[in-house]
């Protein structure tokens, strides 16, 4: 296609300026970094002048009607990123509740592994279930397939090294101290370059579609994709010390620095986990439940409502902080507002159920998909409902706040993630089925019942620790020292340990169902019911004239 | 796939009897069902709620200041309030301590009981990071429930390690004193360091006597004795420990031992005058009095002068 000339050029000036870049590094974490930048150009020039196509060792078959190749790769980053923010997450919560295990070393104290845990589950896990599966939506509801697709092939493999620059730096004790945006400033910039070209092959893609309305999902991606990359470039507006080195200082200092930094992080969680995983949902749930989407009307108005409210709800994350007063109270009414247009995707989720409802008797994939939504109205109860001052009070700074994020990232984005990819993958390998559906069965009730402990114990955790913390005596002193409310939540950190096992076990369950279908395997099993798939169907229309 | 009937030109879907929108992507389709009434009133209640609470409270931001909100209401204002009203609430009994004697406290146990309290409240704040939840103290910080005290551990003695603080930098009146780094500064060679770590495992009454406690003897009398006394019984005027109990600071192990002998300690704890109000402090000292091992106030017959030495007699 394109000459292999200008392209081995191109490795050949990265691999030049990385190893320039590691000669004059001031800092061994900045010229590691460099190394692995030098090690990622090396394997590109490799691959390039050997004229290797990693992803055609994992093709099958029939050629892709559509620009699968990189689905099929973000399918088993997922998995595999999945796994590693999972274990990590599991450790960590040992760490809390048996501290020895921090054996001493910095490389892996809580500090540094905690980072490493949300980056890698919600970065890494969701990062690519989201550029993975709106690859596939936005190619299968334009009917067309992606524009521009060696740039896309750069967001790929170009995310996979922030993910790895991100991890290492973590370990390293390389991090800008703010939290969900802890990579330094050159992460920083890569990541901004692999969202532009991001953002470019996904509206590309748009704007060549053969339909002639853009489907609703497609608004929810379009949404995460330009408002995170927004928020990456207001948040990480930093002054690096050294052009060679690890260290930067933010321009936004004190109160101000916090509410940027909330105000990213709470949009964080509004854009990249909630409305890029409701794209998900607005595309899988009525494929898997076969079914029309409840509410056209009320998917705009919550899309819109959702958008336009998330945005001012971050102050909510200062409450009783130095942020001004009049700042909090927007942060709280905004919150409170923000339940119905949150619940608006639920409610259009879980009714596009309706004439199917005894599916989820039958098909766990949609069962999964089910417990995703239920589990997605209660954090977004939950959420408007800690974020009101008073319950705030009780809440802030505890692990309530820990089991919250929990209901909604294991439940939500987890088992959203889950069934999305028990849809994907016997559909991108050709298989007639998954390897094995019951299998999908002992990964819902693995996980849910893991969620379970784990919610619990940090709701029951998280509010013995806020009214021990404000319990005085009768005659008006302070009742309990900080010592003493850690250790009445030993047993609960324990539980949370039992927990986290528990979900991982259940993703791993599902590891080995999506490596056996990738291999072709079919367990032999009494079947259980999943959507029809027509692959002749699943191609792009010729184009028809442009609306 | 259920079967569609049409209805004024409209596809109605059969499962819902609901109208279908018409649009399909990639078999996907949509009803046009209305939005849900009780989530649009919900909805337009959350508004609500949120306009009111915007007038009610700081809300709107303008040029140098924002909006006050009609009920007055300000964070700030709600701390100051709560603090005043718990001030007013103990002042009483905060003056009542203040004036009390600390000896005279016990003659009113209700004051006492008060005392201990605050007491308590304030050693969960600012001392058990050192001395620990239970006051148990750790390795280098002593444990305050038993009667072995480095300094004494009558009301006064402890109050005023309380107020000064012990070898600490800035405070003239602080305890002081400093054990000489035998082994480090080469006032000892590493034998003899040996021998009198050798001699005062036999003080404490760990180790039998033998050759290398026999030779450590004459050492410890010459460079140890004058503030850990003759049988190691420790002098409380310059903060010297016990060396013929089973209780250890730092370690009555013969390793621990020949470190300490070897590079010495200093121990520091802050002056809380200044951090801590007088009340609170005297109320910490009534609290660390009551935990076990406090000591009676020492007779007032004697005579001022012998004060430290009566100490280190005992």
């Amino acid at each position: 296609m394109d000459s292999v000339l200008p392209r081995t050029g191109l490795w050949l000036g990265a691999l030049l300026f990385a190893v320039i870049a590691t000669a004059l590094a001031a800092d061994i974490g900045f010229a590691v970094h460099m190394m692995i930048c030098a090690l990622a150009a090396l394997i590109g020039l490799i691959v390039t002048v050997r004229g290797w196509d990693p992803a055609a060792a994992i093709r099958p078959v029939d050629l892709g009607r559509y620009d699968d190749d990189l689905i099929r790769l973000g399918v088993i980053a997922t998995v595999f990123w999945g796994m590693a923010g999972f274990l990590a997450g599991l450790y960590i919560a040992l760490e809390l509740a048996f501290p020895q295990l921090n054996l001493g070393l910095q490389w892996i104290n809580f500090g540094r592994l905690r980072p490493l845990h949300t980056s890698a589950v919600i970065f890494a896990f969701g990062g690519n279930a989201l550029i993975a599966t709106s690859f596939y939506v936005v190619q299968r509801t334009c009917r067309t397939r992606l524009a521009l697709p060696g740039l896309a092939k750069f967001v790929f493999w170009g995310y996979q090294l922030f993910i790895v620059l991100a991890a290492t730096g973590y370990l390293m004790g390389i991090t800008q101290g703010k939290e969900y945006a802890e990579p330094e400033w050159y992460v920083d910039l890569w990541l901004t370059v692999v969202w532009v070209a991001y953002l470019a092959v996904f509206v590309g893609t748009l704007l060549k579609r053969s339909e002639p309305h853009i489907y609703v999902a497609n608004w929810f991606y379009l949404s995460f994709i330009l408002t995170v990359a927004m928020l990456h470039l207001v948040n990480n507006v930093n002054v690096p010390v050294s052009f060679f080195g690890s260290r930067s200082y933010p321009l936004f200092g004190g109160v101000q620095g916090a509410l940027v930094q909330w105000w990213y992080g709470h949009n964080a969680v509004g854009f990249f986990l909630t409305a890029g995983f409701l794209a998900m949902m607005y595309y899988f749930v009525p494929k898997q439940a076969e079914r029309p989407v409840y509410s056209y009307r009320l998917s705009i108005i919550h899309f819109w409502a959702l958008i336009f409210l998330y945005i001012w709800a971050g102050p909510h994350h200062l409450h009783y902080t130095a942020l001004p007063d009049w700042a909090q109270t927007l942060g709280m009414v905004f919150s409170v507002m923000l339940w119905m247009p949150s619940w608006g995707g639920m409610i259009n989720g879980l009714m596009t159920l309706n004439g199917a409802w005894d599916k989820i008797r039958t098909d766990p994939i949609l069962r999964m998909m089910v417990l995703a939504l239920a589990f997605y109205g209660m954090s977004t109860f939950e959420g408007p409902m800690m974020s009101i001052k008073s319950v705030n009070s009780l809440s802030h700074y505890t692990d309530w706040t820990i089991g919250h994020v929990h209901s909604g990232a294991l439940g939500w984005n987890g088992m959203i993630t889950f069934s999305c990819l028990y849809y994907l993958a016997p559909r991108l390998w050709g298989r007639t089925r998954l390897y094995s559906l019951r299998m999908v069965n002992w990964h819902f009730w693995l996980a849910t019942l893991g969620i379970v402990f784990y919610t619990a114990s940090m709701w029951v955790a998280g509010i013995t620790q806020g009214l021990m913390w404000r319990e005085y005596g009768p005659d008006g002193y302070l009742v309990n020292s900080f010592a003493d409310t850690v250790a009445a939540l030993h047993p609960m950190y324990a539980l949370r340990v039992l927990g986290g096992l528990l979900y991982l076990s259940g993703a791993a369950v599902m590891a080995t169902n999506i490596t056996r279908t990738i291999l072709g395997h079919y367990r032999n099993e009494a079947p259980m019911h999943s959507a029809a798939f027509d692959p002749a169907r699943d191609v792009p229309l010729a184009p028809v004239t442009a609306i | 796939m259920t079967h569609d009937n049409t209805h004024h030109g409209k596809v109605i879907d059969d499962a819902t009897g609901t109208a279908k929108v018409g649009h399909e992507w990639d078999g996907i389709e949509e009803l046009d069902t209305p939005l849900p009434r009780w989530w649009l009133w919900t909805f337009y209640a959350s508004i609500v709620f949120a306009l009111v609470y915007v007038v009610l409270y700081p809300a709107i931001p303008m040029l140098h200041s924002a909006s006050k909100g009609v009920l007055g209401w300000s964070s700030r204002g709600v701390l100051a309030e709560e603090v005043a009203h718990e001030k007013a609430e103990h002042q009483g009994v905060r003056d009542a301590i203040a004036a009390i004697p600390i000896e005279a406290l016990a003659s009113d146990p209700k004051l006492q009981r008060a005392a201990i309290e605050g007491g308590r409240a304030a050693f969960k704040v600012n001392c058990v990071q050192c001395h620990g939840a239970g006051a148990a103290g750790a390795k280098g910080y002593p444990n305050l429930n038993d009667d072995d005290w480095l300094w004494g551990g009558d009301l006064a003695t402890i109050q005023q390690t309380l107020v000064n603080g012990i070898r600490y930098p800035g405070n003239d009146a602080t305890r002081s004193s400093l054990m000489p780094s035998f082994g480090k500064d080469g006032i000892l060679t590493a034998a003899q360091v040996q021998d009198v770590v050798s001699h005062v495992r036999v003080l404490s009454k760990q180790d039998p006597a033998n050759g290398s406690s026999r030779r450590g003897a004459q050492i410890f009398a010459d460079n140890c004795a004058v503030c850990h006394g003759a049988n190691g019984e420790g002098n409380r005027s310059v903060g010297a420990p016990k060396l013929s109990d089973k209780i250890w600071l730092y370690g009555g192990d013969r390793a621990s031992l020949v470190n300490t002998v070897t590079n010495a300690h200093a121990g520091v704890m802050p002056a809380w005058t200044g951090r801590l109000d007088p009340v609170t402090i005297k109320m910490l000292a009534v609290y660390v009095h009551s935990l076990g091992g406090g000591e009676a106030t020492p007779a007032p017959a004697a005579p001022a002068a012998a004060a430290p030495a009566a100490g280190a007699a005992q």
